[in-house]
């Protein structure tokens, strides 16, 4: 991964409103054809981040290069580069879905290269995004779903190499909600686009992203794949079992060499075994419970730490 | 191609696009016909009130200056059309668009000259047959004409968009209805405006309203009707002057007031107009 490019270089990211910092030094990389999910509760500062990594928004300090600029003085050639996709668009609600997208991507055409053509043909697009059978409706005729798989494709029209979503599946029924993630799934398999998504929902950005970075109170307090998240911060798996009629419970990074060991060392004595495996929730839950009651930061507090307090907690009882 | 050239033909296109979109939906054509026909009935009412001792009727007066009036009226439709696209997210994308801002400007303002032609045709040519004593015959009048309603299309064009960048809402345009329907009253387009106070006439005559209705009453109207006209000139100078003066104001001012507000335009202003106006449903 440290091999390909760097998309986006994020460093010391400050953010405040008055008096009032909604960011407080950000910092992350994205590479080339990764899928980076920013995932966190409402108001913890995901949509600024990718406001001003968008250049739609001013940042107050820090350092920010996508695509190796600054988006804050982003050109028009920039601008032809990147992709964004909104929660809130209701634009263009008269023009019939093809010609919005032929449209649109007529500006592309001039920053075309030798290895990147752009425009994405608009039948082309309609086709990969499944409005065939719309590609002659007016915008406003369609419906949440569909609405919000034209904005994906008006997002790709321009062939960009960094795609911005903003909550792309925020009121969304199931069954639409699933034909958008195979929509960015399909796209994050031909590996040259790199996505940046945000969201709230836990389980898309497990289903998604390649990398998950939580962002709460301004800040981001873990950054792994799913699994490295869980292990890191949730204390590993829960291990429970009964020795001679009483309970123990314990939270542990090594879970299969913990039960080998506690074998080896009551044997038939050890009753009612269960390995609970640490969950995203459970991870994202403790997580910004952790980061809201302003306890130790995800960064201290690592899984042998957690484990040790285990150990001690058993030795207790 | 080079992109600003590209940009060009593309913000044309959306012009010619959108246009056609105003023409062939329901909502828009009951637009573009209910003032046109319903100024018809008011000059058909008025063609055969005649107009003090000047001998002229008062419908063959008023014809050409609601044709001004409507020219300048293309200045609400601007603004209105400029605090929608930033309410439902048209400007946004545009931003997000490279080139996009250019091409969304040159094509509202296709289509928006587009539309007030197709306007003032729906009003002029059943207008012509209903009203008596104009000077149509004369490829002058209709020279005259166009001049008068190119200039005033570039005196009103960039203050409309001036406008519709301070109006935050679609709901805060209705605040523009008020004073436009002021400046209507005191521009001499219903009755001369010479039966007004002096001091009226003085507040009309900052205005383009007056100077597109006096105008086109130059083009349209025989020569004799200058003697119901301030200082009984057609003014043509002053005219230019004046529409000229506010077309330079505009487009001063247009692009900074467009960059500043297009500026501050993103995906979490958007979504922040839209709670407030489904609030207002609801």
């Amino acid at each position: 991964m440290t091999t390909s490019e760097v998309v986006v270089d994020v460093g010391g990211l400050r953010m405040r409103y008055g008096t009032t910092d909604v960011l407080h030094d950000v910092s992350f990389r994205a590479h080339q054809g990764e899928v980076l999910c920013l995932l966190g509760p409402n108001g913890a500062g995901k949509t600024t981040t990718i406001e001003i990594m968008e250049g739609f928004r001013m940042r107050s300090a820090g350092r920010v290069e996508v695509l190796g600029t600054d988006p804050a003085h982003g050109d028009e050639q920039w601008r032809a580069k990147v992709g964004i996709v909104l929660q809130s668009w209701r634009d263009h609600g008269k023009w019939r879905v093809r010609e919005l997208l032929e449209h649109l991507g007529r500006y592309y055409a001039a920053y075309s290269t030798e290895s990147i053509k752009r425009p994405w043909d608009a039948d082309h697009l309609v086709a990969a995004v499944g409005l065939t059978e719309q590609t002659d409706k007016k915008v406003r005729m369609l419906s949440g779903g569909q609405r919000r798989r034209l904005d994906v494709a008006i997002g790709l029209v321009g062939r960009p190499e960094l795609v911005f979503l903003d909550e792309p599946t925020a009121g969304l029924d199931p069954v639409a909600r699933r034909g958008f993630h195979e929509l960015v799934q399909g796209l994050a398999d031909e590996g040259d686009t790199t996505i940046l998504l945000t969201t709230h929902d836990l389980t898309e950005a497990e289903k998604l992203a390649d990398r998950i970075m939580v962002l709460d109170g301004g800040r981001i307090i873990a950054d792994g794949t799913a699994a490295e998240l869980a292990r890191q911060i949730a204390g590993g798996d829960e291990v429970r079992w009964s020795r001679d009629g009483q309970l123990f419970r314990v939270s542990t990074t090594e879970s299969t060499r913990f039960v080998r060991e506690l074998f080896q060392r009551y044997g038939e004595a050890i009753e009612n075994l269960e390995v609970r495996r640490a969950s995203l929730e459970d991870t994202y839950l403790s997580l910004v419970h952790r980061a809201e009651t302003g306890a130790n930061t995800a960064a201290e507090a690592s899984g042998e730490d957690l484990a040790a307090e285990a150990s001690r907690e058993e030795v207790a009882r | 191609m080079n992109p600003t050239t590209m940009a060009w033909r593309a913000g044309w296109s959306r012009g010619v696009i959108e246009l056609r979109q105003s023409l062939t939906n329901g909502g828009d054509l009951f637009n573009h016909f209910f003032w046109p026909v319903l100024m018809l009935i008011t000059v058909f009412l008025m063609r055969d009130a005649s107009f003090g001792q000047s001998g002229f009727a008062l419908g063959t007066l008023v014809l050409p200056s609601i044709l001004g009036m409507n020219a300048a009226m293309s200045m609400v439709a601007m603004s209105q059309q400029l605090t929608a696209d930033r309410e439902d997210g048209t400007l946004l994308r545009a931003k997000a668009t490279p080139n996009g801002m250019t091409g969304y400007l040159l094509g509202k303002i296709i289509s928006v000259s587009g539309g007030l032609i197709v306007d003032l045709a729906i009003f002029l040519v059943p207008g012509m047959l209903i009203i008596s004593g104009l000077a149509i015959g004369d490829p002058g009048s209709w020279l005259t004409l166009i001049w008068v309603l190119l200039l005033g299309l570039v005196a009103t064009l960039p203050i409309g968009a001036v406008l519709g960048s301070v109006f935050v809402s679609v709901r805060s345009q209705g605040l523009l209805t008020l004073p436009m329907l002021g400046m209507i009253a005191i521009s001499g387009i219903f009755y001369p405006i010479t039966v007004l106070p002096e001091w009226v006439q003085w507040i009309a005559q900052v205005f383009p309203i007056y100077w597109l209705g006096l105008g086109m009453r130059s083009a349209l109207l025989p020569d004799g009707a200058v003697a119901v006209e301030i200082g009984e000139s057609w003014r043509h100078l002053e005219t230019v002057g004046v529409l000229g003066a506010w077309a330079v104001l505009g487009l001063i001012m247009a692009p900074i007031v467009l960059r500043r507000m297009a500026r501050r335009e993103s995906g979490s202003s958007v979504a922040e107009r839209r709670e407030k106006a489904l609030q207002r449903i609801g």
